[in-house]
């Protein structure tokens, strides 16, 4: 018997480029579909919370800056390396997903990376299609275009895996905005290795942070946070979705949720240049044209 | 920041020690803004949407009725009377000149205007006509209206025109050395001409119409202050545009930098496409709102006109009699 | 900085004539009002069930000018079922080209009946005649006819997407623009074939009621518009109305939060449009002359009350001097007094509120060590008046450089180089707007990208177009009104 004992993988948080424990060092265990055990994940805590907002914060103009062909290509690199890795996202979404088939997690991670390079596309199109001159009654030259509000906290969505989180995830970081996810507290595995596909993907560090651990504990300093502009609340159940956008009023973040049409993931609704606009602010610039 | 203060007499002269910043800072590449300080003077940049908005709502100012007859013959008394035509004949000089010492034949409370301004040529008759009167004579001189003339013939002109009597010079700012970029020469040019005209008024003509932009505008009345121009004047009469709001207004400012960092007054004229009452009230608001209540006077502020009197006359008969009067009943002069 | 004031003083000769501007009042002979007004529910006025009336007075004299309905809780009730009622009655199924034909008329008839309005809107607001006649009630109507054209071509608004009503859409609206904002609101919300329950601010509702009569005689069918008059707690019983699909507040960033909680977990959408703190970045290369017509403009049109106004001024520290040179000379000029007057430029404060608020607000800046500079004028004698104000020596941490003040005060701040106005321009919670002036394009550029602001005037400042987007950055609110960024608040995409 040529056995070889397996190594297992260590699910540790995102958080400005770097994989690391909480720092409360605390843990939960993750289990699959047949309640078997697969690993431990990282309980996150909501010191945890404020170090990926700061992290978020501190790459955001980094990130809007480059330019939208670097930005574009950066995500159609994720869509390469997650195509090179695909075995393993699918197993990933195998395992977790109750009565789930090797063609249906397949097609999940397709739809995944055909998500990225499709999101990819959008980067240097969304301000043409979005933005664009305003003919006003006077002699200014009127400018409007979309820029990305900022910090962008994702509560991911717990229906699956893989997809909704790449849905919700990739609209927000193509504009410039940096984010910061609760990753699905029942799957969160799939989440870690989508990081480890970031980290290898030239996403520059704290572009994407991804927390794990318990929404009720995580969700309130994310939604309460000053620093989040935007506040993305797909996964959270009514109440708790109710509680954060209580929470963020206090300091007129934007609370946005996927629509039903949204919610069927793996149909072209679910992506939308539309969504893109949602987590952008309209600027608009005015000039006198005059000799 | 300390602005240098030039004296008046210092700008005046040819060999000028600020001479070479003068020119420097007027240059086209010159920076902007802080560095002219060191020159004492800021050409401030204009912008055009900015400037004729300003001047827009300035015009809807509405002045007090019991104003306006001072208003109007304000108006009257700042006004410089012209002909500038090939075919002036004496004759024509000698009417323009009755007209401008009772403006109103049948009401003598009309002040006289002024000047008469007309081309050299005609200076003798009309100083003649106004002697005794305290009608000025403006001659156009120094190659008007091109100034292209040699230099020497244009200078020549501006000291014929001031021995036969004129009080006042005005010359045109040399466009072919300002639009190639040779400030120096016309600045030199104007300087000279300052020289000839001895102790008659400099009124330098910009041609605003000619320059192009605002900007333009405001460098061409720096230059022209700075060379010594008591007046800077907007028009010839002699092309399609002439004096605007918006023109008038940016050389009101220009004229409220030059006091404000030099302490020196000049006075502005406004000619060519002033015909109506209105028209010169607008300019006196936007001349006192710019400058004060200071430049309200003929000292420091002239319209030159040929067509205007006649409805400054008829509105004036309008405030007296309260009726509206018929064209046709004013000197046709 | 080097007082400038004595410099040309001996200039002056001895004034021979100076320049008296008329009093201009503009008549009010074509405003007729009536001594009460009732509620605009379902195409006609009527009265508010508990009877609750209260004056609106013209803040210029103090006068009461008309009983005004104070709507309660029934009333809202009633008003959202009357909006309730015309949009399944018929309004959201109507082809857009017909609703554009309602927005045109409405269009046409305020611009025919323009005088009366800015007359009215001035009597009841205080703002100079020459802003209401010559911006409000103009910009209003071209607000109307923008989005009237829009009705019958949102299929061309969102590529990709259909863009289907909402419902029954609630707005809150606030005193410093009234007809304007009522435009704002009114008009995309009709044209994306949604219907209103529209609640004016409690000192200024007597354009709104007008508007009334105009929407009647366009034969807008019952129920489509709704004008609920009344206090703040109308405001919060429209708000909150279970029977309301979709929230549009403009006002105070306090209420906007109020709203944003109470709106939470309801599936309400909402837009805010929200208060702000706009810097306006003056660049020493700048032109001076318009610089300090745009500073003026930016700060004391409509007496300040402006959300988006340049409260803060940031200047380059080598033009300082010069720029509050001519800025305080500037303000000499400024004629405050009766808004009627067609020569005025400051007209009176809204409110004895809002007056008591910036009387405050000044008091602390004086207290904080701020220097203020106002210009020698007579305020009238009744009324609510303040004179235009200038704080220099204003250091970030005060309070007249972080609070919205909503009056004519401007406080001055020197920067050194771009990256310092960039920081000390977005060191604020809000985003509303920027000015930057600056000769150099590239520059404005550059500036412009790192404003954290939803409008950006560059070498200008105030400038409104129903086609250009108008709204916040941050704690300045959410959703754009104006141009086809306008239509989003007020439809969902269907696929």
């Amino acid at each position: 018997m040529s056995s070889r004992l397996l190594i297992n993988k260590t699910y540790k948080q995102f958080i400005g480029g770097a994989f690391e424990r909480s720092e409360s060092g605390r843990s939960y265990p993750v289990v699959g579909a047949e309640g078997q055990h697969l690993a431990h994940a990282v309980q996150g805590s909501r010191k945890d919370v404020r170090d990926a907002v700061a992290s978020a914060r501190s790459s955001q103009e980094g990130w809007a800056g480059r330019t939208a062909y670097n930005r574009g290509q950066i995500l159609y690199r994720v869509a390469e390396v997650m195509e090179s890795r695909r075995d393993e996202f699918c197993a990933e979404v195998l395992r977790a997903t109750d009565g789930c088939s090797e063609k249906a997690a397949a097609a999940e991670t397709a739809a995944a990376i055909d998500r990225w390079v499709w999101y990819a596309g959008w980067a240097d199109k969304f301000p043409t299609v979005l933005g664009g001159a305003n003919p006003v009654a006077g002699p200014y030259f009127n400018l409007s275009v979309p820029e990305p509000t900022g910090v962008v906290g994702i509560v991911a969505p717990d229906e699956q895996p893989l997809l909704p989180l790449v849905s919700r995830l990739a609209p927000v970081i193509v504009s410039g905005n940096t984010a910061v996810v609760l990753a699905s507290e029942r799957c969160p595995l799939a989440a870690i290795t989508l990081a480890e596909t970031l980290a290898l993907s030239d996403v520059p560090a704290g572009v994407v942070n991804i927390i794990t651990g318990h929404r009720d504990e995580l969700v309130p300093p994310l939604a309460g946070h000053v620093a989040v502009d935007s506040l993305d609340i797909s996964g959270c159940d009514s109440e708790q979705g109710a509680a954060a956008a209580r929470q963020a009023a206090a300091t007129i973040t934007r609370v946005i949720s996927a629509s039903t049409a949204e919610r069927q993931w793996a149909d072209e609704a679910a992506q939308s240049p539309y969504l893109i606009d949602a987590f952008c602010e309209t600027k608009t610039v005015w000039h006198p044209k005059g000799r | 920041m300390v602005f240098g203060v030039l004296s008046p007499n210092a700008s005046l002269s040819i060999t000028s020690p600020i001479l070479g910043r003068v020119t420097d800072l007027l240059a086209v590449d010159a920076p902007v803004g802080a560095a002219d300080a060191v020159a004492g003077i800021r050409i401030t940049p204009v912008d055009a949407v900015g400037l004729e908005q300003r001047a827009a709502s300035l015009c809807t100012r509405s002045i007090k009725t019991s104003s306006k007859a001072a208003a109007l013959d304000l108006a009257v008394r700042m006004m410089d009377l012209t002909t500038l035509e090939g075919a002036d004949t004496p004759e024509r000089v000698q009417a323009l000149c009755a007209r401008a010492r009772h403006p109103d034949a049948a009401d003598w409370s009309v002040p006289p205007v002024a000047a008469v301004c007309v081309y050299p040529e005609l200076v003798p008759v009309a100083v003649g006509a106004l002697a005794d009167s305290s009608v000025a004579v403006a001659s156009v001189a120094g190659g008007f209206p091109a100034g292209l003339a040699p230099l020497e013939a244009r200078l020549a002109e501006i000291s014929w025109a001031v021995a036969a009597g004129a009080d006042e010079v005005d010359i045109v700012l040399n466009r072919s050395a300002f639009l190639s970029g040779q400030y120096q020469k016309a600045y030199d040019e104007i300087a000279a001409a300052k020289q000839a005209c001895g102790s008659a008024h400099l009124k330098v003509i910009l041609e605003t119409g000619e320059l192009g932009s605002y900007d333009q505008i405001r460098r061409a009345s720096m230059l022209a202050m700075v060379a010594g121009a008591d007046f800077i004047k907007t028009s010839t009469g002699k092309i399609g545009t002439s004096a605007t709001p918006p023109t008038a207004l940016c050389m009101a400012e220009a004229i409220r930098d030059m006091a404000e960092q030099t302490g020196r007054a000049v006075g502005l004229k406004l000619a060519g496409g002033i015909r109506t009452a209105k028209q010169a009230w607008h300019y006196l608001v936007i001349v006192g709102e710019t400058l004060g209540s200071g430049w309200l006077t003929p000292e420091r502020f002239r319209l030159g006109a040929s067509s205007l009197l006649n409805d400054v006359l008829m509105q004036r008969a309008k405030l007296r009699d309260g009726r509206y009067q018929r064209r046709e009943d004013f000197s046709v002069d | 900085m080097t007082d400038r004031s004595s410099i040309g003083r001996e200039l002056e000769p001895a004034g021979e004539f100076s320049l008296d501007y008329a009093p201009a009042p503009e008549s009010t002979a074509p405003v007729r009002l009536a001594s009460q007004y009732g509620l605009f529910v379902g195409g006609e006025m009527v009265e508010p069930a508990a009877g609750g009336m209260a004056p609106t007075i013209n803040p210029a004299t103090g006068e009461t000018l008309a009983e005004v309905s104070v709507a309660d809780a029934a009333d809202v009730d009633y008003a959202v079922a009357a909006a309730r009622a015309a949009w399944e009655g018929g309004w959201r199924d109507l082809p857009g080209s017909e609703r554009a034909k309602y927005l045109y008329r409405v269009a046409r008839l305020l611009q025919e009946r323009a005088r009366e309005f800015a007359v009215l809107e001035t009597m009841d607001g205080g703002k100079p005649i020459r802003e209401s006649r010559d911006l409000d009630i103009p910009l209003a109507a071209a607000h109307f006819f923008h989005y009237a054209g829009w009705a019958d071509k949102l299929d061309y608004a969102f590529s990709g997407r259909r863009a289907a009503p909402l419902g029954v859409a609630a707005q809150v609206i606030p005193w410093n623009f009234p007809l304007l904002m009522a435009a704002w609101k009114l008009a995309p919300a009709l044209a994306c074939g949604n219907t209103a329950v529209l609640k004016p601010a409690p000192t200024t509702p007597l354009t709104a009621l007008l508007l009334a009569e105009v929407l009647r005689d366009a034969e807008l069918p019952p129920g489509v518009v709704n004008i609920v008059t009344g206090d703040d707690a109308t405001g919060a019983a429209l708000v909150s109305h279970p029977g309301v699909d979709k929230v549009a507040f403009t006002g105070s960033t306090e209420v906007g939060r109020a709203i944003g909680a109470e709106l939470a977990g309801t599936g309400k959408r909402l837009t805010l449009e929200l208060g702000g703190k706009a810097a306006n970045i003056v660049f020493e290369d700048a032109a001076l002359d318009q610089v300090t017509e745009g500073i003026v403009n930016g700060i004391y049109f409509n007496g300040g009350q402006v959300c988006c106004a340049g409260s803060r001024l940031l200047v380059q520290e080598s033009v300082a001097d010069a720029v509050v040179g001519k800025l305080q000379k500037r303000m000499d000029t400024l004629r405050v007094g009766d808004p009627l007057d067609k020569n005025t430029d400051i007209g009176a404060i809204n409110s004895q509120a809002q007056l008591d608020r910036i009387q405050e607000l000044v008091a602390s800046g004086v207290a904080e060590g701020a220097e203020l500079y106002t210009p020698a004028c007579v305020l009238p004698e009744r009324g609510f008046f303040h004179p235009p104000a200038l704080f220099t020596n204003v250091s970030t941490a005060h309070r007249i450089a972080q609070e919205e003040i909503f009056g004519p005060v401007l406080s001055v701040l020197t920067f050194r180089t771009a990256e310092e106005a960039v920081a000390k321009a977005n060191n604020t919670p809000y985003g509303l707007s920027a000015g930057i002036w600056t000769e150099k394009g590239s520059r404005i550029l550059w500036m412009a990208d790192r404003m954290q602001a939803g409008v950006v005037w560059a070498n200008t400042f105030n400038r409104f177009d129903p086609a250009s987007p108008f709204g916040g950055y941050r704690e300045s609110g959410y959703g754009r009104e104006g141009g086809r960024a306008g239509l989003l608040p007020y439809v969902e995409l269907v696929a």
